[in-house]
């Protein structure tokens, strides 16, 4: 005995906004019907509905969490395939299917498309083409036919003006790592039969670790195509199939058997707080005597770009954490590279940082006019102020916070080289702030500058600095 | 019900969720599936099983949009 029935992946009630929760949301005759019953048919089969993440994407088929019975995640447009990368590498055992249109798969999500093909992710993609943007009401879409008409072609595509179909379909093909590329359609019967043998090959190929298998499928959108669903499947096999042809683009997954798992992955907060100690080693820095961690520094560095303004939050932010204490570092600037104003913010702490911006700081290290008017009222009362007074000409107004004026600007061109500036006012942060041993910092700096031949200056512009503040 | 109609397939419609797209009677081999001239609830024309002929080879219910529309059963 043979039942043909709705498939248990499937949930009993589409439950949503408005009345009918019996059906589904789609128009009569579109094919994403017929498509998710192939898909909840195959999970039934295949024993997946349990470890199934279903991506869907932007457009009509946004809702398929209201339909699947599985672990779903919604998409920003065009990113599902990105999606369900992180899922697939951070869950490797599930089975993912990234479930996208024209509009979403061709047009915005190319990128992500394309790479993650090129990635040979161990996915499924279903490519629902129907030529059209459905969900927005029928404008051109990547993959509409020349003549095609609609909203946005209402004299039908013309090449000159709007390119050719794009067939997603063969350009995933000429990709080493798609080792699976099909196109099928919704047309009739066997079609149908095809386009449901097509979907099982797709999800057999993730579970055996074959990688990236891509499957495209033809289906009408009879509204939006201005046709009854009769007509608009007759369209579909005469008109559509000539610019995609339909049947078996590539397979070369033989011998690509687990291949294409990426086991590696586990995200636990342990395996990546070791990685990261890994990439900065600190420890033996921290153990110097005499320095201790510091705590609840909230810092905003602001100047001309390419004054080292950031690199001077930089520097501060790596001497911190080579005292032990945790970090954060974030710049802000303008799209020029040199001059225009830039800053940077800094966190300083004990425990984790929240966030990155320090919107009331209690350390605000200014080199120019703007700055200094920009930031000044934002800090917290008792807060430590350090200008460079060389080209900051007006001085601060705040009674509330401890103020440090010095021409770094000045003392750095005696030294010979304009450009430690920023060196010296950090001289002047540690003296004013009585922060670390000035032997841990400049131990630090030679860890931290890069080129060897400025080290010497650089030590020498800090002590400067360091000296000129703590005079005070 | 007869005995011999106890063992022959048999497709049944649930007509409220019908959408009268009219898609299975294009693949009915036997074309034993048509429209009904009222209106379900939703106001679509739901299609139906004329009653004799159906051979239970699932076509309509792969050609049917909708997840629960349509029933086959092949004895």
């Amino acid at each position: 005995m043979k039942i043909y029935e709705k498939p248990a992946a499937f949930y009993d009630e589409f439950s949503r906004k408005g009345g009918n929760v019996k059906t589904t949301h789609y128009c009569p005759g579109c094919g994403h019907g017929n498509i998710h019953k192939l898909i909840a048919e195959a999970l039934d089969d295949m024993h997946l509905t349990e470890k199934t993440i279903f991506v869907s994407p932007v457009g009509c088929s946004v809702f398929g969490y209201y339909y699947f019975n599985t672990g779903h995640f919604q998409a920003s447009h065009g990113r599902a395939p990105a999606v369900a990368t992180g899922i697939k590498r951070a869950n490797p055992g599930s089975i993912v299917i990234s479930y996208q249109g024209d509009g979403d798969l061709a047009a915005i999500g190319t990128a992500e498309t394309l790479h993650a093909a090129n990635r040979g992710e161990n996915i499924t993609v279903i490519f629902v083409n129907n030529a059209i943007y459905g969900m927005t009401g029928g404008q051109m879409a990547p993959t509409t036919l020349l003549g095609q008409v609609t909203k946005t072609t209402p004299l039908g595509r013309q090449e000159d003006l709007h390119g050719n179909p794009v067939r997603m379909a063969e350009i995933i093909a000429t990709l080493p790592t798609a080792h699976y590329v099909e196109r099928v359609m919704i047309g009739d019967a066997k079609d149908i039969a095809q386009a449901r043998k097509a979907i099982r090959k797709g999800l057999q190929n993730q579970i055996d670790g074959k990688g990236y298998s891509f499957i495209e499928i033809l289906s009408p959108c009879p509204t939006n195509w201005g046709m009854t669903p009769v007509d608009a499947k007759k369209w579909l096999k005469e008109k559509m199939t000539q610019i995609f042809p339909v049947g078996l683009l590539k397979d070369t997954t033989e011998g690509q058997e687990g291949k294409w798992y990426r086991q590696f992955a586990d995200f636990v907060p342990e395996k990546t707080d070791a990685y990261l100690e890994q990439l900065v080693d600190v420890g033996h820095l921290a153990s110097l005597d005499g320095v201790s961690a510091p705590d609840g520094l909230q810092c905003k560095f602001a100047g001309f770009g390419g004054q080292g303004i950031l690199t001077l939050g930089l520097m501060f932010a790596q001497l911190a954490m080579r005292a032990g204490s945790k970090v954060s570092w974030i710049p802000s600037y303008g799209p020029e590279m040199r001059g225009g104003t830039a800053n940077c913010s800094v966190n300083i702490a004990q425990k984790r940082i929240g966030s990155p911006l320090a919107e009331t700081p209690n350390l605000l290290v200014v080199m120019n006019q703007p700055s200094l008017e920009a930031f000044e009222a934002s800090m917290q009362p008792g807060g430590l102020l350090i200008y460079d007074s060389s080209i900051v000409e007006k001085a601060p107004q705040r009674k509330d916070i401890r103020v440090v004026g010095l021409k770094a600007s000045d003392m750095a061109t005696e030294l010979g080289n304009s450009k430690v500036a920023n060196v010296i006012l950090l001289g002047a942060i540690i003296a004013a702030l009585d922060l670390y041993p000035i032997e841990f910092v400049k131990e630090s700096l030679k860890g931290i500058i890069k080129k060897k031949a400025l080290i010497d200056i650089n030590l020498e512009a800090l002590i400067k600095g360091y000296e000129m503040a703590a005079r005070r | 019900m007869s005995d011999e109609n106890l063992t022959a397939p048999y497709m049944e419609v649930d007509a409220e969720l019908c959408k009268g797209c009219l898609m299975c009677i294009g693949v009915c081999p036997k074309k034993v599936i048509e429209q009904s001239k009222k209106l379900n609830s939703a106001s679509y024309h739901p299609v139906y099983y004329a009653g004799q002929g159906c051979l239970g080879c699932g076509m309509c219910f792969y050609a049917c949009p909708e997840p629960g529309a349509i029933r086959v059963v092949k004895p």
